[in-house]
């Protein structure tokens, strides 16, 4: 399980009814239904994730997030999750604003592209980073939208969401020691939990 | 609604790939309890025709309904003779080690009330009069053939099917099944289909019902009686039916422009396609296995079918009836039953909280997408199948 993952199951109510945008292979549904007795869909365009979804047994409905979630009504989940898909996406803060309408909060991670290692290879190499956890070269990748941890904070703020939570984690060291003083620079992913 | 045995290039490739079914034969089944129509009216006996493949297991849990679409029937898998040209109409995704596993599956096919391959339909004798029933034989209803298979299914000793699956018109016996009878299903699967048609659709429909009225050997129905048949208003039917069932793109890269005799050259006058001929084909070939009277009852079926209209026209309140799990499948090229059409279902299930997942294949066929070979659609559905066997063993 991915650790942000990890942290994520924390922040869901027991029982409650969850949509997870870009759900992947359903692995977080899947330990969500497991362990908290959570329902819910995932919405995913991958056909190979959909499959996997469907081979774990995971509600997942074919969707392309671009698009919006005009098929849902107001406040119809508890919580609405997207975990590292933020920055795939054409508009992600209009994505926010309307996992804010569907759900009563939400749940977002994201890459913080102000890691040290990323201006570190920036900053000394001159060429966009490419790592384990952001695996694609500048002309094929389907991250159109990086930002980083502060970055956020200043759409939250003139969005004027509240956040509920907020949280790094880091996988590699030395970030893991560091990322509570400093987050923009040590933390890997952000996770946010917000509500309006 | 589709192609009886579409035929396509890479049909002989995949049909090598898994096992087929064998030989089967068809059984039927003489039902005396009266069945009340949603017409009002009753039907005191009737017979209904169907195929079974695989094995019933010992706790019945294992069987599937496999619901037809408009010109369908209880043929489904493998082959009536070891010399059948062509094997059951769905024989790529029920066999074992397909989607539709035989090994592990109970697979029951019955050919629908009003149909014309051996079930109780126009063609048959009305015992009122000698005569065959013709144009008198009750309207039917999805709902009808609904409760039909689930007397069938009462004959079997199933007292809930592992799962019901349609597509185009079956997928909407499968929606109905698990509105009436919420406990006796556990999954549906409903593929290429919508919870109600369109007013093309309907137009569709009403154009090909005038090509077979207005036939001169139609004589308002009763042509049996007159020995007669209006088999070229049935195959004009059937040349539009066609139409729209394939896309333009699937047409396009099968026939293009190619001519079958002529030339474009200057001068000459006579000149005919490729496509031309193939559809005179595919319309004659209709026409002398399908009866006009039944073609005309299963399309006003299809235009009357509307999944919502008794709950308020609201299919949330509908959905929020069913009981079992959802797989709804789509294909990007279908326009007669568009991708648009199933992630409405998916909505509707998922606003009444109903498990589902739905999953739209890219495809150039067309309609007919859901009965052809296509790796991606062969793999979903095969997941979900496998899915629902765990299950299944985890009860056991």
């Amino acid at each position: 399980m991915r650790i942000d993952l990890d942290v994520i199951q924390e922040w869901i109510t027991h029982g409650s009814c969850v949509l997870d945008l870009g759900c992947g292979d359903g692995a977080l549904l899947e330990q969500l239904g497991k362990n908290r007795g959570v329902t819910g869909y995932g919405l995913e365009i991958d056909p190979g994730q959909i499959t996997r979804c469907v081979e774990r047994g995971v509600n997942v409905v074919e969707q392309n997030l671009d698009a919006g979630l005009g098929n849902f009504s107001d406040g119809s989940f508890d919580t609405v999750v997207m975990t590292q898909a933020l920055q795939t996406l054409r508009h992600p803060h209009l994505v926010v604003e309307e996992m804010l309408r569907v759900g009563r909060d939400c749940i977002i991670t994201f890459p913080n592209f102000g890691q040290w290692r990323a201006r570190w290879h920036l900053a000394f190499s001159g060429r966009m980073p490419v790592s384990d956890l952001l695996p694609y070269e500048w002309y094929d990748t389907p991250n159109i939208h990086f930002c980083t941890f502060r970055d956020f904070e200043v759409l939250c703020r003139e969005r004027s969401w509240t956040i509920l939570h907020r949280q790094v984690v880091c996988e590699s060291m030395p970030g893991g020691i560091f990322k509570e003083y400093l987050p923009n620079l040590f933390g890997e992913t952000a996770i946010y939990h917000l509500t309006r | 609604m589709f192609t009886e045995n579409p035929t396509t290039p890479e049909e002989d490739q995949s049909a090598n790939a898994t096992g087929s079914v064998g030989l089967v034969a068809p059984k039927r089944h003489r039902f005396i309890e009266p069945l009340s129509l949603a017409c009002g009216r009753i039907l005191q006996d009737y017979t209904l025709v169907y195929e079974t493949y695989g094995v019933l297991n010992a706790q019945k849990s294992n069987a599937v309904l496999i619901c037809h679409a408009l010109s369908g029937h209880h043929h489904a898998a493998g082959r009536h003779s070891p010399d059948d040209k062509r094997p059951g109409w769905w024989d790529h995704y029920i066999g074992p080690g397909k989607p539709i596993d035989t090994n592990t599956f109970f697979v029951v096919a019955p050919n629908n009330l009003g149909g014309c391959h051996g079930s109780t339909g126009p063609v048959s004798i009305n015992p009122d009069t000698g005569k065959p029933w013709g144009p008198d034989f009750p309207a039917l209803r999805v709902r009808d053939w609904v409760h039909s298979q689930a007397r069938l299914a009462d004959l079997l000793g199933i007292e809930q099917w592992a799962v019901v699956i349609g597509g185009s018109l079956g997928g909407m016996q499968a929606m109905r099944w698990s509105l009436e009878y919420p406990e006796r299903l556990r999954h549906c699967v409903v593929i290429a289909s919508a919870m109600k048609l369109s007013a093309q659709n309907i137009a569709f429909n009403e154009t090909a019902r005038q090509a077979i009225t207005s036939d001169p050997d139609f004589c308002e129905g009763r042509y049996l009686e007159r020995k007669k048949l209006p088999r070229r208003g049935l195959a004009v039917a059937r040349m539009i039916g066609h139409i729209t069932y394939l896309s333009d793109d699937g047409l396009g890269r099968r026939f293009g422009r190619e001519l079958r005799t002529g030339s474009f050259q200057q001068g000459t006058e006579e000149v005919e396609f490729q496509i031309q001929s193939y559809l005179r084909h595919q319309g004659d070939t209709f026409s002398s296995s399908f009866d006009p009277n039944t073609y005309i009852l299963m399309t006003r079926a299809l235009d009357f079918f509307d999944l919502a209209r008794e709950y308020g026209d609201d299919p949330v309140a509908a959905f929020a009836n069913a009981r079992c799990r959802f797989l709804l499948v789509a294909f990007t090229s279908d326009w007669r039953f568009a991708p648009q059409r199933s992630r409405e279902i998916a909505d509707a299930l998922m606003h009444a909280n109903i498990p589902v997942s739905y999953a739209e294949i890219e495809s150039a066929m067309g309609h007919d997408a859901f009965l052809l070979p296509s790796e991606r659609y062969e793999t979903l559905f095969l997941a979900y199948m496998q899915r629902v066997a765990e299950e299944m063993r985890g009860c056991e």
